[in-house]
Formats: structure tokens, C-alpha cells, sequence
């Protein structure tokens, strides 16, 4: 079988990676930038979803495509949801 | 003459027991495997993702009494409970990799360490829903009582219904994260026992990886759950 196995010290890494940037969300929470706290906290959790993704759930060497093919309609999906959604809602007070 | 699939899986299967013999080779099988997980992961981002849903509809409503509601929660606990998952995900990673290159007695001690990791968290999960019930921050209680006003307007008091919409939130979505907490744990506690008798090696550690899917989702929704419940609106 030709299974990719990554080394210790990749995971290691990850796993420092995600250390720091929990450390980074909690320091930037406590800074004020207006409407950008939440954009900067997302983006850092986002940042640390794909890396366990990619890295920790070995999706960057899956050799099929199928995989990727789900995760990404996941996504979609929930965009939709979520999307679709606050059009409703966050218009309701228009008229 | 060419070898037919059931000639090869014949062949196959005589090398690896854990062959079943409605698949080809074993690399169909786990491939199989791993997208049926794949597909469950898709129905749980789904599940979480109404939660999220209703979550953003009722903040984008009540944005102060949430902001307000939120910075009664203790940051200190979500950032240790935070390391603490992603240091379960680091010992699941390394259980699979000792799957793939046949360490058995190092899988087993990985696989126990997620167990303590995991409910170190559901007991740290515990001792903030202990502060909530002491509090009176407990939605439908009768004693529910936010003391707090509007962040910004100091002379803006919080609406109570509105804080326990927040509270409903927080109690509905981290509960659901630790229901799944314990079904991992759960899974974990059973994969250790196996691991134990030597059940995986090389050539099949399927149900070691899959629970390690499931494992890193759980701990993704609580990467987003950190930020949203406990850090968005602590700025002065």
C-alpha cells in the first residue's frame, strides 16, 4: 500500500501552529479594532481548521479526489445555509 | 491471460484477513471506508451548521445583550480547554501514525492519553457549568439574572429574555460538542482495548483513523466555538 505517512516532527509542527494561533485569537480579543475583532478571530480559526484538515486529517495526500470533492461541497452547503439565511433575516427591518 | 479481480482478491485476501470479500483490494476497502466517514463529517457540519446558523441570527438581533452575555463567560477556561483538544488531536494524529508503521504498544499509549485529554476538557466543560449554575446564567430559570448593561452604554441595561437566548446558545452548542466529547472518549475507550489485543497493524487500522476523523471534526467546531462564544466581543 502506498499510504503517506508524515513524520513526527510535521505533526509536532501543526501541533505548535495551533498553539500559537489560539494564543494569537486570545491576545487580538483583547485589543480593540472595532468590527475587525470578529474578521481577525474567524480568520484565525480558519486558519487553524485547515490545518488540522490538511495536516492532521491527511486530506493534502489523499489520493483521491473524491475526499476533496466532499469537503469542499460541505462548505458550500454551509455557506448556503448560512447565507441564505441572514438575506431573510437581516432584511426583515428594510421596509 | 489476464488476472481476473476475484483472482486477485483471492490472492489478496489470503495475505490480510481483515480483507472482506466484497472488495477488490484493501486499498478499495479503506478507501471505501474513509469516504463513508467523510460523508458522516458532511452531515455533522450540517447538524452544527444550524446551530452556527441560529447563532448569527440571534447575535445580528440582540448584538449588545450577546456581547454582554458573552464577556460573563471565562476566557481563562475556553483558552486551556482550547490546548487541551489540540493536544488530543496531536495524540490522535500520532495513534494513526502508529497504525501505519506498526507501533502497537505506542498506538495504545497515545490512544489513553486522548482519553485523559478528553476528559480533562469535559471536566474543565464541568466546572463552567457549575459557575453558570451559581451564577443564575441558566436559561428558564426563574432566578435567571444577567447584571450587566450594553457594552458601550453604561446606562443601557441588558434585556434578560434577549441574555437568555444567549445562554440557550451557548448551553445548546457546547452541550452538543460535549455529547460528542463523550461519544469520542467512548469510541477511544474501545479502540484502546483492541489496539491492546493487537488487533491493528500495518494492513488495517481503519476504525483508528475514522474515530481520529471524527475526532479532529469535534475538535474544528470547538476551533470556531472558542472564538464566537467567549472572544468576539471581549474588546474594552
Amino acid at each position: 500500500m502506498s499510504e503517506h505517512v508524515s513524520s513526527v516532527k510535521l505533526y509536532v509542527a501543526i501541533w505548535l501552529a495551533l498553539l500559537l494561533g489560539t494564543g494569537l485569537t486570545v491576545a487580538a480579543a483583547f485589543v480593540n479594532l472595532g468590527p475587525f475583532n470578529t474578521i481577525v478571530a474567524l480568520a484565525i480559526a480558519s486558519t487553524k481548521a485547515v490545518l488540522v484538515v490538511l495536516f492532521f486529517m491527511h486530506v493534502k495526500y489523499a489520493h483521491e479526489k473524491m475526499t476533496k470533492l466532499v469537503i469542499v461541497t460541505a462548505i458550500f452547503f454551509l455557506l448556503i445555509l448560512l447565507a441564505l439565511s441572514m438575506a431573510d433575516y437581516a432584511t426583515r427591518l428594510w421596509s | 491471460m489476464h488476472t481476473s479481480p476475484a483472482a486477485a482478491a483471492n490472492h489478496e485476501a489470503h495475505e490480510n484477513p481483515a480483507l472482506l470479500h466484497h472488495f477488490a483490494t484493501a486499498e478499495q476497502q479503506k478507501d471505501a471506508a474513509s469516504f463513508g466517514m467523510w460523508l458522516f463529517l458532511v452531515t455533522e457540519v450540517m447538524f452544527f451548521g444550524g446551530m452556527f446558523c441560529a447563532y448569527l441570527v440571534y447575535r445580528y438581533w440582540y448584538f449588545g445583550d450577546f456581547g454582554a452575555a458573552s464577556q460573563s463567560l471565562d476566557i481563562k477556561w475556553g483558552a486551556i480547554n482550547t490546548a487541551v483538544l489540540i493536544c488530543s488531536s496531536l495524540t490522535v494524529a500520532l495513534a494513526v501514525r502508529c497504525g501505519q508503521v506498526g507501533k502497537q504498544k505506542a498506538m495504545v499509549v497515545n490512544l489513553v492519553l486522548t482519553i485523559v485529554l478528553g476528559m480533562a476538557f469535559l471536566g474543565i466543560k464541568a466546572i463552567e457549568y457549575k459557575a453558570k449554575f451559581d451564577e443564575h446564567h441558566i436559561p428558564g430559570q426563574a432566578s435567571f439574572h444577567l447584571e450587566k448593561s450594553i457594552p458601550g452604554h453604561p446606562d443601557r441595561p441588558v434585556n434578560q429574555q434577549h441574555a437568555q437566548v444567549y445562554f440557550s446558545l451557548y448551553f445548546a452548542m457546547t452541550g452538543m460538542h460535549a455529547l460528542h466529547m463523550i461519544i469520542g472518549v467512548g469510541l477511544f475507550a474501545f479502540l484502546t482495548y483492541k489496539a491492546w489485543k493487537g488487533a491493528y497493524s500495518p494492513g488495517y487500522y481503519t476504525p483508528v483513523e475514522n474515530a481520529g476523523l471524527y475526532w479532529h471534526f469535534v475538535d474544528i467546531v470547538w476551533i470556531y466555538l472558542f472564538p464566537l462564544l467567549y472572544l468576539i466581543d471581549r474588546h474594552p
